[in-house]
């Protein structure tokens, strides 16, 4: 049933375009920093925020760090290199305070959540939500009965008021602020985020979601995430991303950490669909303890560049990781995403599936590091990477790194670059659907594999949107 | 039988592939409730019929037309010919990994009938099909002939026909590949597919297909055009004596 559902909703919404995404609303805020990045922005995001001391000694370590850190020098250096850190506001509060009732939230901004479908979606299938608009969160529920099981779920700027002995135990010790360049910036100027803590045994069956909305043009987001999952519990946590469209460049920059302890089970599913104008340079890892497992599940379709490596450091026996991603580059995109496996321990085993497309000159890149530790026998992992181009002028590249201090391990890798073929596409044709429903429908079907793991409402909507880029796309 | 207006009519056709003419001049009428058969040897040019006819994009047609239902469709793409009511069942379908056979078919199926069958229906219809084609529940879960066997692809072919319910229905060397039983099933499905309202061509080498589905029509292919027609007793002629035995009678005349 679930496949067919999918189906009639691709169908039926070719011709679609990021316009449902694309608006801006009025610039209504409370606070506005300047452009640029200095120290006296960082006081004033901590002082706002009424924080501890020992985060804004955080925030100043990490933005002497990031000052002194050079850009990267791989990846796409070009477009990094034109990133105007100074033309970049980096802090931007919309809302008084974060809302538990939809009723709240300031008009313009309820309206942009209703247009984009997040307060229905709560409804319909979802154990809890934060949206956050700008720098912070707007709006944040969570179900009762998980609240009453213990379950925190909450933006990070109040779980730092609330819960500060967690997070200051926590914070930073999976990426600390001196791991690039980027997680650097992060820690400097970091503003909301989500901060899960599932307490030993208690499994959240049904998934909790943030909604990332930038409105602002210029606007730097930085929000910070901690997902922490007691012994033998279980989480799902999911995250959307959009922005308007504006012929100047945003950044987002976020650094998400997750630690899971023996036993337990971490989910964390992304559909980034930024517009075309916004720098997607994110920091995800993962700490994976005994027995316990990790998966990331990583759908990347819009923004300018992403350069994001989803990490899991398996260093407990046992622990198991998997990263399943995909990417859809069309014209002046730049999709360079990858993941990264990181055995410290014995009998650890990874996967890696990752699935790419490139249209009308857009670009894709698998970059990824499988590294096995010596005295980890018994470590397995597997990396498979497939390629789909859909002209000529777009490209694919892969950049695998196997780094294996261990005898006694089992590594496959294997990588494949195809075309969508003329044969298939007749096949379909001839069959009555239209070149663009056929395109779709072979597209949808090379994405599967991933669209297989979402929850159904996000599967339509991945496929919807897969159909939206193709649409007069060919021929 | 005149007086009725044919389904198909292909004049003077001809066609290339990559500069290279295959299709030299065909010429063929098929009117409702008729069953053709195409027969010739391999390379003769009978599956580039049949892709021309569907409008693989690849082959290019030169000079002559096509008329489905008395509408020149020479010009259009393969998914407007099929809505218009015409379907090719492939020799060798190809496999698309990850979209389910029910999801496409049921896509298929609203494409071409012009509005969406509601899922019962659809369902319904769909079972009765399988059934009849002894096709298992499972088969609808499974990708598109992705690691089907040559038996179950052409079963699937002919389920697909069966739903679209075409008025011209071409079968590519349908035949190929089957064993007896499955055979018997499909050409059961072929005859299935026949009605007053419809017509059958089947493209064929070998003669074996046509003791279960039995044309009216059978003509012989030979570099690119029909260079003999007959009645069902031609298939058993040329079974007994071979293709060569067409083209002997052929040369005096002038054709090598």
């Amino acid at each position: 049933m679930s496949a067919e559902l999918i189906q009639d909703q691709s169908i039926g919404n070719i011709g679609n375009d990021y316009s449902q995404y694309g608006f801006q609303d009025k610039e209504d805020y409370i606070f506005k920093s300047g452009r640029g990045l200095t120290e006296e922005i960082v006081r004033k995001i901590s002082s706002m925020k009424n924080e501890p001391e020992w985060m804004l000694k955080y925030r100043l370590r990490a933005l002497s760090i990031f000052l002194k850190k050079p850009m990267p020098k791989w990846g796409n250096c070009g477009l990094l290199d034109s990133i105007d850190f100074e033309n970049i506001f980096y802090f931007v509060r919309s809302s008084e305070r974060s809302e538990k009732n939809w009723d709240d939230v300031p008009e313009g901004i309820k309206q942009t959540f209703d247009r984009l479908g997040i307060p229905e979606a709560e409804r319909k299938f979802l154990a809890g939500v934060t949206a956050q608009y700008e720098s912070e969160v707007v709006y944040h529920s969570i179900r009762e009965d998980l609240l009453a099981q213990g379950v925190i779920f909450l933006d990070m700027d109040t779980a730092l008021r609330e819960h500060e002995d967690i997070i200051r135990k926590h914070f930073g010790t999976v990426i600390p602020a001196a791991d690039n360049k980027f997680s650097a910036l992060n820690s400097a100027v970091w503003s909301g985020g989500s901060f899960v803590w599932v307490p030993e045994g208690i499994r959240v069956e049904i998934p909790l979601q943030a909604y990332f909305r930038i409105n602002a043009e210029n606007m730097g987001q930085f929000e910070r995430t901690l997902i922490i999952a007691e012994p033998g519990s279980y989480v799902h946590y999911i995250e959307g991303c959009t922005a308007p469209t504006y012929s100047t460049d945003s950044l987002h920059s976020a650094v998400v950490e997750l630690i899971a302890k023996p036993g337990s089970h971490i989910r964390y599913t992304t559909i980034q669909n930024w517009s075309k104008n916004v720098y997607n340079l994110v920091t995800k890892r993962a700490v994976a303890h005994a027995d316990s497992k990790v998966e990331w599940v990583d759908g990347n379709l819009g923004s300018k560049l992403t350069m994001k490596y989803p990490a899991i450091h398996l260093v407990g026996e046992r622990a198991h990781g998997e990263v399943l991603s995909i990417a859809f580059a069309g014209e002046d995109q730049h999709q360079d995403a990858g993941a990264k496996m990181v055995h410290a321990a014995p009998n650890t085993t990874s996967m890696i599936v990752s699935k790419s497309i490139s249209k009308n000159g857009g670009r894709t890149s698998y970059r990824g590091l499988v590294k096995v530790h010596p005295n980890c026998p018994g470590s397995k992992s597997n990396v498979k990477c497939d390629a789909l181009l859909l002209d000529e002028k777009s490209r694919s590249d892969t950049y695998p790194t196997m780094e294996i201090d261990e005898k006694d391990v089992t590594i496959e890798h294997e990588a494949t670059v195809s075309k969508v073929g003329e044969e298939q596409l007749f096949y379909l044709m001839s069959r009555g659907l239209t070149q663009d429903e056929a395109t779709a429908m072979i597209i949808n079907g090379f994405f599967e594999p991933f669209t297989k793991e979402l929850p159904l409402e996000y599967a339509v909507e991945l496929n919807r949107l897969i159909q939206l880029e193709m649409s007069g796309s060919v021929g | 039988m005149t007086a009725k207006q044919p389904i198909l009519s292909v004049q003077n056709l001809h066609a290339k592939v990559e500069d290279k003419e295959i299709l030299k001049g065909v010429d063929l009428e098929i009117f409702p409730g008729e069953v053709h058969a195409i027969m010739g040897r391999n390379g003769s040019g009978k599956s580039t019929l049949s892709y021309t006819l569907m409008g693989h994009p690849r082959y290019v047609v030169t000079e002559g037309k096509i008329l489905f239902k008395g509408v020149d469709i020479t010009e259009m793409t393969p998914d407007e010919r099929a809505r218009s009511g015409l379907a090719l069942a492939f020799q060798y379908p190809v496999a698309i990994p990850g979209v389910s056979v029910s999801n496409f078919v049921r896509a298929s199926v609203n494409a071409v009938r012009g509005k969406d069958v509601p899922i019962k229906e659809f369902r319904a219809e769909l079972k009765d099909q399988m059934k009849k084609l002894g096709v298992a529940n499972e088969f609808l879960g499974r990708y598109i002939n992705d690691g089907f066997s040559g038996g179950e692809k052409k079963r699937l072919e002919i389920l697909q026909l069966a739903l679209l319910k075409p008025a011209l229905a071409v079968l590519d060397e349908t035949d190929s590949g089957l064993d007896i039983d499955a055979l018997k099933t499909v050409s059961e499905g072929i005859n299935n597919l026949s009605n007053p309202e419809t017509a059958i061509l089947l493209i064929t080498h070998y003669q074996r297909i046509l003791n279960y589905v039995e044309p009216q029509f059978v003509h012989v292919f030979q570099d690119g055009r029909i260079v003999k027609s007959g009645g069902g007793e031609l298939s058993k002629e040329l079974e007994a004596r071979g293709y060569d035995w067409v083209s002997q009678e052929l040369t005096p005349s002038g054709v090598s």
